[in-house]
């Protein structure tokens, strides 16, 4: 029997993600800032320049991912999770600077692990390849900085029971591992 | 010699592009109902529910399936007794690539220089084709939007000979148990062998364009199809590699001769969002 969803409203707190364990599916309500590889470069730039960031990242949540363009009446295009050890190397940074959650695709690196031990933050998978459907779940979206980037801007998007999927919590369990080995034959 | 009209072939390329992208073919949305029905993981069977939601959603409000609507790839098969007349055949699929993309609601993915600037193109071109002339005077177009998770984890192994199937089999194994969940399982997996070294990537990317439950018409290799097949499955990746049983939907390998010294590989991943279209003009 899976246990019943979880709803969560961002931001989110230490009691929030403390709660979660590998396996929970969650659905996030609330905001949820995009930033995909190029954004994550300069964020960490500005975090190492002891810059502003262009959010308050206290409890926040960042989705890795670029959406496709925006049909009239919609308010953002499919956007589905795109993989997330490529952010791993900055990661740590944004984790350290107060991000409690992070919404993406596939296992990540120790450190970030052991990151989100230390910090308290979760990670979150979101299921790659359904990006029509998740855009449903969206109900607002603006980009807030980087619009040079295009799909790689980030966007503040406003989600209702956005559906998530713990892969990684704060006691260091690893979905990823733990569903391979439970399934192997 | 007949003649087709470059702009027929653009028209023709920018619907592609567009249904392609909205819409998965039925063998594929089969073999994923059979997945979901078997698949024993809880996760993965309610990923697999929301996956199969996805393509409803998908194709009522004319969607891209996935955000990543991929480099455009494109297998032309060219009647010899065709001439195409206005542009370049290249040109017309370009264009057609560019006004699907654009008017399609489709994401542009590609970047001009691979290494220094990496600016967007803005319009999703150049497509990459591969073009090949046979007899008869009718344009096979078989478009495949290819996302960038599934190509990342995609190898090539140049093995000896003595590797033998063993290898063959090792290979393939290893290649979808080390990219685990970042294609986006449940796979379809295109196996090339034989060739050389640019071939056997034809080879293998080719092999997606087969429908599932097709197997390689040589007894051999069919069986090998479906050893592999079995033995992926028992790698507990499952979908979206969070733990289950339902790590790929099919296996299909193409084989090409090759050189006595060779035993060239290839496995090119393929998600879930297994796009692929073709037409005949």
């Amino acid at each position: 029997m899976m246990k019943d969803e979880i709803r969560l409203n961002t931001p989110l707190s230490d009691e929030d993600v403390e709660k979660l364990i590998i396996g929970d599916r969650v659905l996030l309500n609330g905001i949820v800032y995009t930033a995909r590889d190029t954004a994550h470069k300069r964020l960490v730039e500005a975090i190492k320049k002891g810059k502003a960031l262009p959010f308050n990242p206290q409890g926040q949540i960042i989705y890795y991912a670029g959406p496709a363009p925006a049909k009239p009446g919609r308010a953002v295009g499919p956007i589905g999770p795109t993989t997330s050890c490529r952010m791993d190397p900055y990661a740590i940074f944004l984790i350290e600077a107060g991000i409690k959650g992070m919404i993406g695709k596939g296992s990540r690196s120790e450190e970030v692990k052991e990151a989100m031990k230390r910090y308290k933050a979760v990670y979150f998978a979101a299921i790659g390849g359904a990006a029509a459907l998740l855009s449903e779940y969206i109900k607002g979206a603006e980009i807030i900085a980087y619009e040079d980037l295009g799909t790689e801007a980030i966007y503040k998007l406003a989600v209702e029971d956005f559906p998530v999927i713990v892969a990684g919590d704060v006691r260091g369990g690893d979905l990823y591992e733990e569903g391979k080995r439970q399934y192997r034959i | 010699m007949r003649e087709i009209r470059a702009d027929e072939i653009k028209r023709a390329v920018k619907k592609l592009c567009m249904d392609a992208n909205y819409y998965l073919p039925q063998d594929v949305i089969d073999a994923l109902r059979k997945g979901y029905e078997r698949e024993v993981s809880p996760i993965g069977k309610d990923i697999l529910k929301k996956i199969l939601k996805n393509i409803e959603v998908a194709g009522k409000q004319k969607l891209p399936l996935c955000q990543d609507t991929g480099v455009a790839v494109f297998f032309i098969d060219l009647g010899q007794e065709v001439k195409i007349v206005g542009k370049s055949l290249e040109d017309a699929i370009n264009e057609g690539v560019r006004e699907g993309y654009s008017e399609g609601y489709l994401r542009k993915s590609m970047v001009a220089d691979p290494l220094f600037d990496r600016t967007n193109t803005k319009d999703n071109t150049p497509c990459i084709m591969h073009i090949r002339i046979v007899r008869g005077n009718k344009v096979r177009i078989a478009f495949v939007p290819k996302g960038g998770g599934a190509e990342n984890m995609s190898r090539v192994a140049m093995l000896k000979p003595a590797d033998g199937v063993k290898g063959v089999k090792r290979f393939v194994i290893q290649t979808v148990e080390e990219a685990g969940p970042n294609p986006c399982p449940p796979l379809i997996i295109g196996v090339g062998i034989g060739g050389d070294f640019e071939e056997v990537s034809l080879l293998a990317k080719r092999a997606l364009l087969r429908k599932i439950g097709q197997h390689n018409p040589n007894a051999r290799y069919a069986e090998l199809e479906d050893e592999l097949l079995v033995e992926i499955n028992r790698l507990g990746i499952g979908p979206q590699g969070l733990g289950g049983r339902i790590t790929a939907l099919a296996v299909n390998i193409e084989h090409f001769p090759c050189h006595i010294a060779s035993l060239p590989v290839a496995v090119n991943l393929q998600c879930h969002a297994a796009r692929h279209k073709e037409i005949e003009i």
